[in-house]
């Protein structure tokens, strides 16, 4: 090790380079990083002590809110776990209608990701490119949906809105548009000098660490892990088709588990999802769509369950984990969630560690973190919350105004 | 294979439409507010919007003379917009705290609830007028 002194750089709660708040406290030496911590909670917005005055019905719009991406995947996750208390079945056209949605999710939140990436590398033609044509996927999410995002299409039993066969020739646009975009993609990214000198051998999250650390989804897929919740427990209709987990090895020679990696993994999982939605549109069984229809029925049944379940589901940024308890009561007793950032965050210690201070944007941002998902407590010690209120401040600044008068 | 590859891309990027679209005025007036007056008042028109895609949940319309006051409204909406008047038997909806899910719409018995089109809602005063309907 240099001589050189070692200095202590807060970044965040809220930082430009940050897409959402956090605090990263890093120790460096010259250009180089040497150790990291970081402080989440500073957007915990009670979702769950809403939810848990709310009965399952409300819960499910609530579970759309949770992250502004993953409009589908905590409702699916909340919505599975409700069903499997109250033993409510599904439709299978339910599951179809799920997957598809989720599958256009996914496309549209790694191309936001991959946007996200290029503009945290400096290359903010490819984010404007890789913003515009996401729009496809959010036009046909808009389309079929409502809206664009918070979707507001899953319900208890199954979802709310059917889609019908005039809306088919609007989706199979939309793959072909996505189709003929992949290789351009393809090259526009992983060909890219600037891109692999920036990400090739940066962020290095080794196989053993991935799985010691419990990471998920496409963070520990960049390093080789074979895991999917879609393929390892399949949920709605994910069981009828081929689903596999995509590893870096479908385009470079070998798992390096870096930045690159984590690049590769999530354009060709797009690519797959394209797939994925031909195939769940080829074989789309018939009516309904919702297990029941009558509202008040849905509330009694679920007011009646007892029990406690899982749901799981694979998310963009990895797996999805809502824990519910019902007690005979209008709202659960108790709501968990995790969201995959949750999982993922911790091997930001081990990626930035010897990095240089200009790779922390891109290497904050592989993981694809989502904070206002994550957090679900601020710490408050001793009595004195690390967060000031407006009230804190004002009373501090009257009291100080007092002293000097005195 | 050119060295950076988005090079031609963006080249043919400089010959085509931009995508966004200008609303509510093609150039920024200089003021928001005074343009949206004048477009009230019949002197200015709106840059149109892009298209609404069919079933968009906008605020939401009431027909008060066909509901039956059942409250079922009132037990499903997720953002607790929707208050109960006792008095008339009906209920009142506060379009600001509105989450435009139409969950209402759905478990009315009498369906007296609709999403309109209309989505030009933002106000400085969310007790205004035209943020709640009952
Ligand atoms: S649309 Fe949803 S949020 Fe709005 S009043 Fe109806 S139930 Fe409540
Ligand atoms: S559900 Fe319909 S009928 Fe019942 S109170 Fe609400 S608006 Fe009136």
């Amino acid at each position: 090790m240099s001589n050189k002194p070692v200095y202590t750089i807060p970044i965040g709660p809220i930082h430009p380079a940050l897409k959402e708040p956090i605090l990263f406290t890093f120790d460096i030496q010259g250009e180089v990083i040497n150790a990291v911590d970081f402080a989440p909670g500073k957007v915990h917005r009670g979702v769950e002590w809403m939810g848990m005055r709310r009965n399952p019905v409300q819960i499910v719009h609530l579970c759309d809110r949770i992250c502004g991406i993953c409009g589908v995947s905590h409702t699916l996750a909340f919505a599975r776990a409700v069903e499997q208390i109250a033993e409510i079945e599904v439709p299978e056209r339910a599951h179809y209608v799920r997957s598809i949605i989720a599958e256009f999710e996914r496309i549209q939140s790694h191309l936001l990701w991959a946007g996200v990436a290029a503009h945290e590398l400096g290359f903010d033609t490819l984010f404007h490119l890789a913003w515009r044509v996401r729009e496809e996927a959010m036009d046909v999410i808009e389309y079929l949906t409502g809206n664009r995002i918070n979707y507001g299409i899953v319900q208890v039993g199954g979802v709310r809105r059917d889609f019908t066969e005039d809306q088919f020739p609007r989706i199979r646009k939309a793959l072909e548009t996505y189709e003929g975009l992949v290789n351009k993609l393809v090259t526009l990214f992983l060909e890219d000098t600037t891109i692999k000198l920036r990400c090739m051998n940066t962020g290095v999250l080794t196989e053993k660490d991935a799985l010691e650390l419990c990471t998920v989804g496409p963070t520990a897929r960049a390093s080789g892990l074979k895991m999917d919740v879609r393929a390892d427990a399949p949920y709605a209709a994910y069981g009828d088709i081929d689903v596999k987990a995509i590893l870096p090895d479908v385009y470079a020679d070998c798992i390096k588990g870096d930045v690159y990696d984590r690049i590769v993994v999530r354009l060709f999982e797009v690519v797959d999802s394209v797939r994925i939605i031909r195939d769940l549109m080829d074989q789309m069984p018939a009516w309904p769509v919702l297990w029941e229809t009558r509202y008040a029925k849905i509330l009694s049944t679920c007011k009646k369950a007892e029990g406690e379940a899982i749901g799981r589901v694979e998310a963009p940024r990895g797996e999805c984990f809502h824990y519910v308890r019902m007690n005979g009561s209008e709202a659960p007793q108790q709501w968990k969630v995790k969201a995959s950032t949750y999982s993922n965050q911790m091997s930001w210690l081990k990626i930035l560690q010897g990095e240089q201070i200009a790779d922390i944007p891109i290497i904050v941002a592989s993981i694809d973190p989502c904070m206002s998902c994550t957090d679900r407590v601020t710490v408050i010690r001793d009595g004195s919350p690390d967060v000031m209120t407006k009230d804190t401040l004002h009373r501090l600044s009257v009291e100080k105004t007092r002293r000097l008068q005195a | 294979m050119s060295i950076v590859p988005a090079f031609p891309e963006v080249l043919r990027q400089i010959l085509k439409k931009p995508v966004t679209n200008l609303f509510p005025a093609r150039y920024l007036p200089k003021s928001i507010t005074g343009f949206l007056n004048k477009v009230a008042a019949g002197e200015a028109t709106i840059n149109p919007p892009v298209a609404l895609p069919p079933n968009f949940r906008g605020k939401i319309t009431y027909d008060r003379d066909i509901c039956i006051g059942c409250k079922l409204c009132v037990r499903v909406c997720p953002a607790h917009a929707i208050e109960f008047l006792p008095e008339t038997k009906t209920v009142r909806i506060f379009v600001t705290q509105c989450i435009f899910c139409a969950q209402c719409n759905d478990v009315c018995p009498v369906t007296c609830l609709h999403m309109s089109d209309e989505f030009m809602l933002a106000d400085t005063n969310r007790y205004s007028e035209n943020l709640i309907v009952e």
